[in-house]
């Protein structure tokens, strides 16, 4: 048949040409990774981006995916094999260390860091730099408070044992919500205790490991002992923040220690809860120590291999700039960087903890500002888990053993 | 030798070079670039710091609790599924073998769980297994969360595993079936054989070349498991195996070093295997299936 020979370079022809990276018409497009936010506040905000750059770029969302080690996975994967196509990423607090190390993002010009970085709460712009330089700038921020019901709770309790006493007491309806299953947020768990006791689990130059005796020791009797109290909830060691959040909706509990989407969430799914749900900073571990608390949120860095690093940064400046924090307050309630926007009548209805949450976010502690961070947490929450096993006197040292390995990434994990 | 022969082997190896090189491109290649990454300090995420470490990734990963207890997991898959596909499979393969009506059909229905892809099925038990919106529980009359625990989640695992591979067995076992005479099993009737008998001292060894096989690739690819593993636990609840270790090292961590160090240490343990079955049940016996499969 002689016409398949013709056919078949057609097509040869058409998948070529299809190869070829269409001209581009119009203003450059930047890739903005981040993970999917479900209100639609971060398209907003490229969309408003877009039209204030007046046709110098065009701002599309590439989404990563829900689950958070997922998102480190891709975007390390994509990152270590010098992929050109990722602008803007929206950084995890927790991996600034690692991405500038690495150099798969750059620091940012001196002036622009100076803009970004005016009037935002100290504990945010330290979660985006580095070795004393900014490498993503603070966009939307996130930390725990200690919510409680009022109707059960007559005097707030002020430190952890008095908690505890407090929710023994009450007997039924008087649990304590925690995050306590092998994850992530139970290395935020131990990070916040320690820091609360006035340790930290590496020190200043973040190459030797901390972990001071006293401390952890402290730290790790907390725990213990709310393991084993009969005020906390019997899947303490399978629960994490979404499994508090509707324990605490249902009504058993008397505290929960969470980040702040339990609010609107208690006011949509329990508003009967929501009545009588008070808020307050974390306890502190003693009368005289006051309680730190782990700071989350997203950051904004540029990619390394950007096509277009000055538009990257251009961009990102707008994405983290007021109008776009009050965007991502009102539509998808996620605290601002900005110090003033907490004044904000706006905000303060959104957000009626405004005042504790800032004084917390002021004092907020970071997890350890390493590369290796997600090694080092997986040594954490792998070594204390389940809580209700710790051995405090002896669990000092695994840990200790366990943070050292993994600081030198050695052995498996 | 005379130069015919010569003429004609150097003939043989003429036509076998191309299937040659691209082997040594596509497999020697990759296992060589292991085992040299193997012996470095290579971790993605400090480009600056790559140096020879001779055999300290080696170390590493053999005094680490994770690797053992992970092999231990693999092990434990393997021998459980293998095991029993091979009891299911050869049951399959009988019926198949001896179906008068509908054979084509038969087979073809019996190869449909080989056909859906690994990832798909592992989703399918998952949530079947699933206390909310699986149908398990219910049939079963029980409230079991299965994969948040450690035994049951390997009883998911290997059930998995088992419902895919087993048509695979069965259809290697079914090539098997057939190479046993007729005229044999006739001839034994007549001499007054057991069914029982027949299959004892007939079928099975005149089988076992395929039997074999059939141990040989499914032993080696349960060793290998990752797909099912990772979409059900993603190695929670103590069920890692090794291959969920090496991709551990290597993509979450980028640790290309020790990664690699587990990937050699897979393949030392598949190579062990293979030698293990050949010595164990006849180097002879894998010859000839080769020849007659």
């Amino acid at each position: 048949m002689p016409a398949r020979p013709h056919l078949l370079l057609a097509l040869i022809t058409l998948a070529l040409l299809g190869c070829e990276r269409p001209q581009p018409e119009g203003p450059p497009t930047l890739r903005w990774y981040v993970f999917k936010e479900q209100s639609g506040a971060f398209e907003e905000a490229a969309r408003r981006c877009t039209a204030a750059s007046q046709g110098r770029y065009q701002l599309d969302l590439a989404y990563l995916p829900t689950d958070a080690d997922l998102q480190r996975e891709l975007l390390v994967r994509r990152l270590a094999a010098g992929d050109t196509d990722i602008d803007l990423i929206g950084m995890d607090v927790i991996w600034t260390a690692e991405l500038a190390e690495a150099g798969w993002v750059l620091p940012w010009p001196e002036a622009q860091a100076r803009s970004v970085l005016t009037g935002r709460i100290a504990g945010p712009v330290a979660s985006g730099s580095y070795q004393d330089r900014l490498w993503a700038a603070p966009f939307t921020t996130n930390t725990q408070l200690l919510w409680y019901r009022t109707d059960r709770v007559a005097t707030l309790p002020l430190t952890w044992d008095a908690m505890i006493d407090q929710a023994e007491s009450i007997g039924q309806g008087g649990l304590i919500q925690a995050q306590g299953e092998r994850y992530e947020g139970l290395t935020v768990f131990f990070v916040s205790l320690l820091a609360s006791a006035g340790g930290s689990v590496l020190d200043e130059s973040g190459e030797r490991v901390s972990l001071e005796p006293v401390p952890t020791r402290k730290a790790l009797e907390v725990m213990r002992r709310l393991a084993r109290s009969p005020a906390s909830d019997s899947s303490l060691a399978s629960s994490r923040e979404d499994q508090c959040r509707l324990a605490f909706e249902s009504g058993r509990s008397a505290f929960m220690l969470n980040y702040t989407y339990v609010w609107p969430s208690a006011q949509a799914n329990a508003p009967e809860v929501a009545d009588h749900m008070g808020w307050a900073r974390w306890p502190a571990l003693a009368p005289a120590l006051k309680s730190r608390v782990t700071i989350g949120g997203i950051n904004i860095g540029v990619g390394a291999n950007s096509r277009h690093p000055e538009l990257a940064f251009e961009a990102a400046t707008c994405l983290v700039s007021e109008d776009s924090q009050r965007l991502a307050a009102r539509m998808g309630g996620l605290p601002p960087t900005l110090s003033a926007l907490y004044d904000d009548p706006e905000v303060r209805a959104i957000f009626p903890f405004a005042d504790v949450l800032r004084t917390t976010l002021a004092d907020a502690v970071q997890r350890p500002p390493t590369p290796v961070y997600s090694d080092i947490s997986i040594a954490i929450s792998r070594t204390l888990h389940p809580l209700r096993d710790i051995a405090p006197e002896r669990d000092v040292d695994r840990l200790r053993r366990a943070v050292e390995r993994a600081l030198h990434s050695e052995g498996l994990l | 030798m005379s130069r015919q022969v010569l003429d004609e082997r150097r003939l043989g190896w003429l036509l076998c070079a191309p299937a040659v090189l691209a082997m040594l491109l596509v497999t020697a290649y990759p296992i060589a670039y292991a085992v040299w990454l193997s012996l470095h300090r290579y971790d993605l995420r400090f480009p600056d710091q790559q140096a020879f470490v001779g055999l300290a990734n080696y170390a590493s990963v053999l005094t680490s609790e994770v690797w053992w207890r992970s092999l231990f997991n693999t092990l434990l898959i393997t021998a459980g599924s293998v095991a029993v596909e091979l009891l299911l499979g050869f049951g399959l393969a009988l019926v198949m073998h001896r179906a008068l009506v509908g054979r084509i059909a038969l087979r073809t229905a019996s190869l449909v769980p080989y056909a859906i892809i690994t990832v798909v099925a592992a989703l399918g038990w998952r949530f079947a297994f699933d206390p909310t919106t699986g149908f398990v529980n219910a049939l079963l009359g029980l409230d079991q969360a299965w994969l948040s625990e450690r035994w049951s989640a390997f009883v998911v695992i290997i059930a998995t595993e088992i419902w895919k591979t087993t048509p695979f067995v069965a259809l290697l076992l079914l090539a098997g079936l057939t190479l046993v005479p007729p005229d044999l099993i006739r001839a034994a009737r007549v001499d007054g054989a057991s069914a029982w008998q027949r299959l004892v001292h007939i079928t099975l060894p005149l089988m076992k070349p395929a039997i074999l096989v059939a141990l040989l690739f499914r032993t080696l690819d349960a060793f290998r498991i990752f797909d099912t593993v990772y979409v059900q636990t993603r190695g929670a609840q103590d069920t890692e195996t090794v291959s969920i270790v090496a991709y551990q090292a290597l993509i979450a961590r980028l640790n290309l070093g020790l990664g690699s160090a587990v990937s050699v240490m897979i393949f030392i343990g598949t190579i062990l295997i293979a030698l293990l079955y050949v010595r164990l049940l006849g180097a002879g016996a894998l010859g000839r299936g080769g020849r007659q499969g």
